[in-house]
């Protein structure tokens, strides 16, 4: 008779644990950066640019000097000297740590202070003078292109222009052929308006530079601590050994925690030359106005279709802008990420694109805020297009999705870009969304409605994404491949310990990750620790971004895992004194075949690796895995939602959301919960009130948060989830796709095509998101586009 | 919080107020300069590092403590603005045995995920639930609503509000 462990109690796969990271934070127990003091510690502050783009004439920090408690002022000048007034992006390009020649974006770090504490060390700030002289400003990509455009980049040798790249991907000729052949095209015109990850926790970091051991300890808000530590070796030319990057506690990423930021840099180089610890704390000015932004691009895009609503081919034309410096965090073959793994939930023949990217004088970024690499862009200018189609055939949005989906028995279904998708039940999908909200009984209402000036309106967005980078040998960021790993220790007591490469900021790893273990282990997880963020003690990883710590860290740790039961499959056959092959695994347990009663636990066998193992076997039970995934996870969504337009203000409610997710197998569906939720409710945001705009002089609106606006409880509608529908991804070791971002990544498109839904009867084609009431009134009121590029400055 | 300065002439200019207040039921004294924020004494002065700071500009939540009961954005107040008066901190919300409803609530609905917002949502509901046992989930959204999360959106927390609320009615 079976003895397995009933998984669900012992907290394996499936179960719905409660969080471990919890009772410290419910406490106030949490250890964030700005939580750690150091003996001796220095306190730094950044003085930034109150100009776009201006050449500095002087920087006079004497008076800052004169201030009492003040260690040290720094300037570009002074970088320059050991080096470090430049440091190589993530993309290639290089960034200004602190600006020599001329400051290129409002917020631009220009100089620091150190002293002994935060309140001085800002006085001295401000008694920097710094004169400037004032150069034009460009805030857009039709500004950068113009003729005559003043150059941004003029450090860089042969930079004549603004331009960053041109990079095209797909069948230029097919593309053409079929457009040649469409009975209509369709097209669509809009811009993803620039927006901030935005985390409450700003980024910060402590310097700890020891002369007597020469080692380099750094605590630091990143969700990459090992590419930290390959960078700061780079940039700072120290010895990688003598490195250590610790990321503690994170008060939430979404991907504004990936790159290397001047305060980062500064801080280190402050404490090599004080020899005390050093610590940075930026402020939320600090951090809107200058570290990762995400998205902000325009998009000309065109669907040529077959009258029966077929879609033949799709053209898209993107221009990004990236601001001064090109330091986007993405794999290093794509220029503008995975933008091209927009419609591949679509069964569609022939694709292509060309992508412009130019510098202005704007904040540098373009990271992967809750989403892998511009996806976030793929799939709303996917979905966008998709309903202005449907509108122009005429046809229902929901059939015309579903007439064009890759089918069930279509997998793997190479995409029109390329891409290999290998797994989904999309129209099942669409059919749990559509009951869910009533679908047929909303078009009756909204008629009904309508014929009362009452203006309803229903948005649908579905869309499969690629989660979980690499594979290696497309996926690098800076060369370093895409991989993640995972380190297991199980202790002589049965009890355990797992280490990877990933960085959790809210994701709950020491919850799951302990999860993956009991699954494959059948210890309960309550006797698993799971630790991250050390680079000296954790196995080099990638980090956690993009959605890819479940598949890939999280195969890692399954991997790993089985390579210890392969191990206890022997110390249990020694126990047992059977052959291995005599012996049979259940959850927990190893059996002998014929004797199903005689048996050891596991917690037998990691007692008998350090006590009583074979002859010739090592001791030990631990074992390491390196995991490179053979493809990208393709989790599928489908939202929907529902909204009222007050047709006097353009004010906007959500009455409905419907999200639909398909993730294959959920470890704890409370925590993959708790993640879509977070994302639906960015993508509210983004749809709503969240962006970043600049005024012509390259002034940032949205520089605080009177400024820059997040939704509250108060604002932000209610979800209805659905999880009826699960396929398992048929590579991943225990089936899991990553969802972190899918919310965030599909969400946006729902709610703005249910806006455009309430006010079709306008012949409106595009409303650029936010969608702020001002605008959508203006769309109803002018029965015209409304755009959200920022304003150019004329002569008039 | 004590500086030590190098010994220059202009030094004896930084001027210091001498406060007196309770924290989490503990009678202190504190000497601070007078531009000292609340949430830099509670954090660095007092050591109490549950308060977190995330915008000050008055917007995030992150720092919100209780004054005197009522839900304060400490990096809005001066340090010497609570002389004489009763402060409350997420550190003062269990004691040694037990976990106050909020925390249990939080941790059983899932109210968390990075954790930085929480301790302040903790502080507004509190002060929620002090004066209204019985809140509807309305009344919870406009309690909370001076406090931005970025993780959760919201709907976590206020179950884990309302689970707290019928904890404490029981
Ligand atoms: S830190 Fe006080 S409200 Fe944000
Ligand atoms: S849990 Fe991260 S901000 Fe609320």
């Amino acid at each position: 008779m079976s003895q397995a462990l009933d998984e669900i109690k012992i907290g394996g796969l499936g179960a719905s644990r409660k969080r471990v990271e919890d009772n410290r934070f419910i406490r106030g127990k949490g250890n964030y950066v700005d939580d750690i003091v150091l003996p001796g510690m220095l306190h730094m502050e950044i003085l930034r640019s109150p100009l776009a783009h201006a050449r500095i004439v002087s920087i006079d920090a004497s008076k800052a000097w004169e201030i009492p408690g003040v260690h040290l002022v720094m300037t570009g000048e002074m970088m320059a000297t050991r080096n470090l007034a430049w440091m190589p992006t993530l993309s290639y390009d290089t960034q200004a740590v602190l600006a020599t020649d001329k400051v290129r974006f409002q917020g631009q770090e220009v100089a620091c202070v150190i002293a002994d504490d935060p309140y001085i060390a800002k006085d001295a700030c401000e008694a920097i003078d710094v004169t400037y002289e004032a150069l034009p400003v460009i805030v857009s990509p039709a500004q950068a292109l113009a003729p005559g455009a003043t150059v941004i980049r003029d450090d860089k040798e042969n930079q004549n222009d603004n331009v960053i790249f041109h990079w095209e991907v797909g069948d230029a000729e097919g593309t053409s052929r079929a457009f040649a052949e469409a009975d209509m095209v369709s097209r669509l015109q809009l811009h993803y308006p620039r927006s901030h990850p935005s985390p409450i926790e700003c980024c910060g970091s402590i310097a700890d530079f020891n002369r007597a051991t020469e080692k380099l300890t750094v605590y630091m808000t990143t969700q990459a601590p090992h590419i930290i530590r390959a960078a700061v070796a780079l940039v700072a030319e120290l010895p990688e050994q003598m490195i250590r990057i610790i990321s503690p506690d994170i008060g939430g990423g979404f991907g504004n925690k990936v790159p290397v930021y001047p305060g980062y840099v500064c801080s280190i180089l402050a404490s090599i030359l004080l020899e005390r610890p050093v610590k940075w704390i930026e402020d939320k000015t600090g951090n809107l106005i200058s570290t990762g932004f995400a998205r902000d691009v325009y998009l000309d895009g065109e669907m040529a279709l077959r009258r029966d609503g077929k879609i033949l081919a799709i053209r898209m034309h993107t221009d990004s802008d990236h601001g001064a410096f090109f330091s986007d965090a993405q794999p290093s073959k794509f220029k503008i990420g995975l933008m091209h793994s927009a419609f591949a939930c679509y069964d569609i023949p022939y694709a292509h694109m060309i992508s412009r990217g130019t510098y202005t004088n704007k904040a540098p970024g373009g990271v992967a805020y809750r989403c892998s690499f511009r996806v976030t862009e793929a799939m709303f200018f996917q979905e966008r297009m998709v309903q202005a189609a449907a509108v122009d055939l005429g046809m229902d949005q929901a059939e015309f999705r579903r007439m064009n989906f890759v089918r069930d028995d279509d997998f793997p279904h190479r995409t029109p870009f390329g891409f290999l998708t290998d797994s989904g039940q999309y129209g099942a999908c669409l059919d749990v969304g559509l009951k869910a909200v009533g679908y047929d009984n909303f078009l009756q209402q909204q008629e009904e409605a309508r014929s009362r000036g009452r203006l309803l309106g229903i948005g649908i967005s579905t869309m499969t994404e690629p989660l979980g980078a690499g594979n290696s040998r497309e996926y690098d960021i800076l060369g370093i491949k895409m991989f993640d790993s995972a380190e297991i220790r199980v202790h002589m007591t049965g009890k355990a310990m797992v280490r990877t490469g990933a960085r959790g900021q809210g994701q709950g790893h020491e919850t799951t990750w302990a999860q993956i273990v009991s699954h494959e282990l059948g210890l309960p997880a309550d006797d698993i620790t799971v630790e991250e963020g050390d680079t000296d003690t954790a196995p080099f990883g990638m980090g956690t971004y993009a959605s890819r710590s479940t598949p890939v860290a999280g195969a890692a740790i399954a991997m790993a895992a089985r390579k210890i039961r392969a191990k206890a499959r022997r110390l249990a056959a020694h126990l047992l004194e059977v052959s291995e092959e005599d012996v049979e695994w259940e959850l927990g347990r190893f059996y002998v075949r014929s004797a199903p009663d005689r048996g050891v636990t596991i917690q037998e066998c990691a007692m008998a690796a350090y006590s009583n193992m074979p002859d010739g076997m090592e001791p030990g039970l631990q074992n390491q895995s390196f995991y490179d995934p053979p493809n990208l996870t393709w989790p599928f969504a489908c939202y929907i939602v529902t909204v009222e337009v007050d047709p006097e203000t353009g004010v906007w409610d959500v009455t409905n959301m419907v999200a639909v997710d398909d993730c294959g197998v959920r470890i704890n569906p409370m925590i993959v919960e708790g993640q879509i939720m977070g994302g639906l409710t960015e993508a509210y945001a983004m749809a709503n009130m969240q962006f970043i705009t600049f005024d012509a002089e390259g002034n940032c609106v949205g520089s605080n948060y009177m400024d820059y606006l997040l939704p509250t409880a108060w604002e932000t509608p209610g979800f209805e989830l659905h999880s009826e529908i699960m396929t398992e991804c048929p590579h991943h070791p225990i089936g899991a796709k990553g969802i972190g971002e899918c919310a965030a990544v599909g969400g946006p498109a729902a709610f703005v095509n249910a806006v455009m839904d309430a006010i079709s009867y306008t012949g409106v084609r595009n409303v650029d998101m936010p969608m702020l009431p001002d605008r959508v009134w203006e769309a109803m009121k002018y029965r015209r586009d409304v755009s959200g590029a920022p304003p150019v400055l004329t002569d008039e | 919080m004590t500086i030590v300065y190098d010994d220059e002439p202009d030094a004896d200019e930084i001027p210091v107020r001498r406060i007196r207040f309770t924290i989490n039921g503990a009678k202190k004294v504190a000497e601070v300069e007078p531009r000292l924020l609340l949430a830099h004494l509670i954090r660095q002065g007092l050591k109490l590092t549950g308060t977190h700071t995330g915008c000050d500009t008055t917007n995030c939540g992150a720092c919100t403590v209780l004054v005197d009961g009522k839900p304060v954005k400490s990096c809005t107040m001066l340090a010497v603005q609570v002389d004489g008066h009763e402060i409350t901190t997420v550190e003062g919300l269990a004691t040694a045995s037990e976990l106050h409803p909020l925390q249990e609530g939080f941790k059983e609905e899932h109210g968390l995920q990075c954790g930085f917002c929480t301790p302040g949502m903790m502080l507004a509901a509190k002060a929620l639930l002090d004066h209204n046992p019985d809140p509807t989930e309305e009344d919870v959204r406009w309690a909370l609503s001076g406090n931005l999360c970025r993780c959760t959106g919201y709907q976590n927390i206020v179950k884990s509000v309302l689970w707290a609320a019928e904890k404490l009615r029981s």
